[in-house]
C-alpha cells in the first residue's frame, strides 16, 4: 500500500516534469527572443551606451528628458499614430465587405481568395520593394497608366513618396495592402461561424440589406472584428520595414514613426540608449491599445 | 390568413432531385405536418415555402399568388427554426420586436404588439434579458412571439420542439396546438417525429426521398397507408409485412393479438406464432417472435395492453390472429396498397 502510494507520487512527479519540458521550448523563446531584449532595451535606456561604447554609465532618465525635449519625437509619434489609426480603419471596412463577398459562392472563388491571401504570404520587405518601384518618381506605372489613360493632364506627375502629403498616403495605401488578408481571413472566420439559421431568420423577419447589416451581422461580428483590428494595430504600430524601404521616415520626417525613429537613432545613429528609450515608449501605448480592445471586445461578446 | 401550395415543385442540388415534383395544396387556417425522415426533403420544402431556397422547377402559391421567385420578406410568412435562431445580442425584447422595426413600425406601436405577444406565451418577465440567459422552453416562446407578433398570412415551423426534453415537448405540443387554434393561422410544420406528426396535424403529408406518399388525417394515413413505406414508418412499434402468395400483408401490432383475447369470433386469420421474447413497458406488453409454418418464418411484433392479462412465455408457441378488415394488402412490386373498396387518397 506504502509502496503504491509511492510508485503514484513518483508517477505524478514525472508527469509534472514532462509538462514542463514541453512547456520549456515556448518558454525559452519568448525569454530569449522578447524577454531579454526587453529587459536590455530598459537597461539601455538609463545608460549612456553607444554603439561603439565598451562602459555604461548609468545615467537615470536623463535620455527620456531628452526625447521628450525632442520636436523629432513629437512628429514621429503623430505621425505613427495617423499611420497606424488611418490604415486600420480602411483595414478593417475593406476586410469586411471582402468577407462578405468571399462568403458567398460564385465560379472562381478559389482564386480571389488565393490573389488576397498573397500579399500576406510575400516577405513584407519585398512586398515592399516592388511599391517602391511601382510609386518610382520617374517609372511609376501609376503615373504613366494616368497618362496614358488620360487621367493625369501633361503638367500632373505626382511623385508618391517625395510630396510630403503623397507620402503619407503612399506608405498607409502599402500598409493597408499588406495587412488586408489577415483581416479579410479572422473576418471571414467570425462570419463563418454565425449560424445561417440567424440569417435566415433575417430574412424571413423582413430586414432589408442595411438592417440586416447593423443590427444583426456587424453586431455579432464585432468581437472577431476588435481582434482583427488589435493585430493590425500591434503590426502596423511596431513595424518599420514599409517605412524604411519606401521613404525612410522622409520626406523632411513626414513619414518618420516611433519605430523607425528608433532604428535611425539607435542603429544607424549609434546611440544606443536614446535608441532604446525611444522604443519602450510603444510599450505603454500598446498595452493600453490591446487592453482597451480586448475589453471591448468581451463586453460585445455573444453567446 | 391564406393558402399555401406547391405546384409540382423540385429541387435538385447537384443533380439530385431533393425535392421531386411535389403538389401540395395546405388549406386557409389548417394545420398540416410534413412528416418523413431525415433526407426526405421535408425541410427543402418548408425552406422553398419561406423563400430561402429557390425552386428547380415548379410554383409556390401563397393566397392564390405566385410567389416562387419573391425573397422571403415579401411574402408575409414568420418561420420558427429547429435552433429557434434567436439573436443572440439583442434582448427579447429587441428580438420579438426586429420583424415590426423592419416594417418600419412607430415604436409606441410596436412596444405594445411586443407586450401582447409577450403577454400571450407568458413571457413578460423576460423581455430585458438575453437569450443565453433562458431556458430552452422560454426560448421557443421566445421564437414563437417573434413569428406571430408580426401577424403573418402563415407559420413555418422546422422541428420546433425537437430541442426540448421529453416532458417539455408533450406539454409545448399541447400549448403549440391551442396557439394554432385561436390564432387559426395556415401553418406548416415539419417533423421527423409521428407522434408529433399525429398529436398536431389536421393532415399529414407523408415524405421519403422527395416524394410526397401520402396525405391525409393522422388516422387516414395510419389505419390506411398508401404504401409500405408509409406502414412502416408510421406507428411505433411499425406495421408488421410478411410476403405471401405474391402479395405483402400488413398489420399493426395492436391488432395481432392471441386467439382468446377476441373469442369465437369468425372471420380472423390465425397465425402460429412462436415467441422469442417479450418485452414488459408498463402499459403494454411487446411480443417478439417469428411466424410458424404454412406462413414464411418472418419476425413480427405483437402490443398487448396491459388488460390483456394472458400468461406469455418465451419459447412458447401460441395461435395469434388479426381479423380480416385489419388486414393490408400491398403490390410486392410497387409497395402500394391494393384497394380493397376503402382507398380515400
Amino acid at each position: 500500500m506504502r509502496q503504491g502510494a509511492v510508485l503514484q507520487s513518483d508517477k505524478q512527479e514525472q508527469e509534472a516534469w514532462l509538462g514542463r519540458l514541453m512547456l520549456a521550448p515556448a518558454v525559452i523563446y519568448i525569454a530569449a527572443l522578447v524577454g531579454f531584449p526587453f529587459l536590455l532595451a530598459i537597461y539601455y535606456s538609463l545608460s549612456d551606451a553607444t554603439v561603439g561604447s565598451q562602459t555604461l554609465h548609468f545615467v537615470g532618465l536623463r535620455n527620456f528628458q531628452r526625447i521628450l525635449e525632442n520636436s523629432t519625437f513629437w512628429t514621429s509619434l503623430r505621425n505613427a499614430l495617423v499611420f497606424t489609426f488611418v490604415s486600420q480603419l480602411l483595414v478593417v471596412i475593406l476586410g469586411k465587405i471582402l468577407a462578405m463577398a468571399l462568403y458567398k459562392d460564385f465560379r472562381g472563388k478559389w482564386l480571389v481568395r488565393f490573389l488576397i491571401l498573397l500579399p500576406w504570404v510575400a516577405p513584407i520587405s519585398l512586398g515592399s520593394i516592388g511599391w517602391l518601384w511601382i510609386f518610382d518618381p520617374i517609372y511609376s506605372i501609376i503615373n504613366w497608366t494616368g497618362r496614358a489613360i488620360g487621367l493625369f493632364g501633361p503638367t500632373t506627375w505626382p511623385i508618391w513618396l517625395g510630396q510630403p502629403n503623397l507620402a503619407m498616403a503612399s506608405v498607409i495605401m502599402v500598409d493597408v495592402w499588406r495587412l488586408l488578408p489577415l483581416a479579410t481571413v479572422i473576418i471571414l472566420a467570425g462570419l463563418c461561424s454565425i449560424p445561417q439559421d440567424i440569417h435566415d431568420a433575417a430574412e424571413v423577419d423582413g430586414a432589408s440589406f442595411w438592417r440586416h447589416l447593423t443590427y444583426i451581422n456587424i453586431p455579432l461580428l464585432m468581437p472577431i472584428m476588435l481582434v482583427a483590428l488589435l493585430f493590425g494595430v500591434v503590426f502596423t504600430f511596431t513595424d518599420m520595414i514599409v517605412i524604411f524601404v519606401l521613404t525612410r521616415g522622409g520626406p523632411y520626417d513626414t513619414t518618420q514613426v516611433i519605430a523607425s525613429l528608433a532604428y535611425f537613432t539607435g542603429i544607424q545613429g549609434g546611440d544606443l540608449a536614446e535608441g532604446a528609450a525611444i522604443s519602450l515608449f510603444l510599450f505603454p501605448l500598446l498595452v493600453a491599445a490591446a487592453v482597451f480592445l480586448l475589453t471591448l471586445a468581451k463586453r460585445t461578446e455573444v453567446t | 390568413m391564406a393558402t399555401v401550395e406547391a405546384r409540382s415543385i423540385t429541387k435538385s442540388f447537384d443533380g439530385i432531385n431533393a425535392v421531386d415534383g411535389i403538389n401540395l395544396l395546405v388549406k386557409e387556417g389548417e394545420f398540416l405536418v410534413l412528416l418523413g425522415p431525415s433526407g426526405s426533403g421535408k425541410s427543402t420544402l418548408l425552406r422553398m415555402i419561406a423563400g430561402l431556397e429557390i425552386p428547380t422547377a415548379g410554383d409556390i402559391l401563397i393566397g392564390d399568388k405566385i410567389v416562387t421567385l419573391l425573397p422571403p420578406k415579401a411574402r408575409n410568412i414568420a418561420m420558427v427554426f429547429q435552433s429557434y435562431a434567436l439573436y443572440p445580442h439583442l434582448s427579447v425584447f429587441k428580438n420579438i420586436a426586429f420583424p415590426l422595426e423592419n416594417m418600419g413600425l412607430a415604436k409606441e406601436a410596436t412596444r405594445k404588439k411586443v407586450e401582447q405577444a409577450a403577454l400571450m406565451f407568458g413571457i413578460q418577465r423576460l423581455l430585458q434579458r438575453k437569450p443565453r440567459q433562458l431556458s430552452g422552453g422560454e426560448r421557443q416562446r421566445v421564437a414563437l412571439a417573434r413569428a406571430v407578433v408580426r401577424e403573418p398570412v402563415a407559420f413555418l415551423l422546422d422541428e420546433p420542439l425537437s430541442n426540448l426534453d421529453a416532458q417539455l415537448r408533450t406539454s409545448a405540443r399541447d400549448e403549440l396546438q391551442q396557439f394554432q387554434r385561436r390564432l387559426a393561422t395556415t401553418t406548416v410544420y415539419v417533423t421527423h417525429d409521428q407522434i408529433e406528426a399525429m398529436g398536431l396535424g389536421d393532415r399529414i403529408a407523408v415524405l421519403n426521398h422527395g416524394k410526397l406518399h401520402q396525405l391525409g388525417m393522422p388516422l387516414e394515413v395510419y389505419d390506411d397507408p398508401a404504401d409500405t413505406f408509409v406502414a412502416t414508418f408510421i406507428g411505433s412499434p411499425p406495421m408488421n409485412l410478411i410476403e405471401q402468395d405474391r402479395t405483402i400483408i400488413g398489420f399493426r401490432p395492436e391488432h395481432f393479438l392471441p386467439r382468446e383475447v377476441y373469442g369465437a369470433s369468425s372471420g380472423a386469420t390465425v397465425f402460429p406464432f412462436r415467441v422469442t421474447r417479450v418485452e414488459h413497458l408498463g402499459s403494454d406488453r411487446l411480443v417478439y417472435g417469428v411466424l410458424e409454418s404454412p406462413l414464411p418464418s418472418a419476425k413480427v411484433i405483437s402490443r398487448l395492453p396491459s388488460t390483456v392479462a394472458l400468461p406469455i412465455e418465451k419459447g412458447r408457441r401460441y395461435e395469434f390472429v388479426v381479423r380480416a378488415h385489419d388486414l393490408k394488402h400491398f403490390d410486392p412490386k410497387s409497395s402500394l396498397k391494393i384497394s380493397g373498396g376503402q382507398n380515400k387518397l
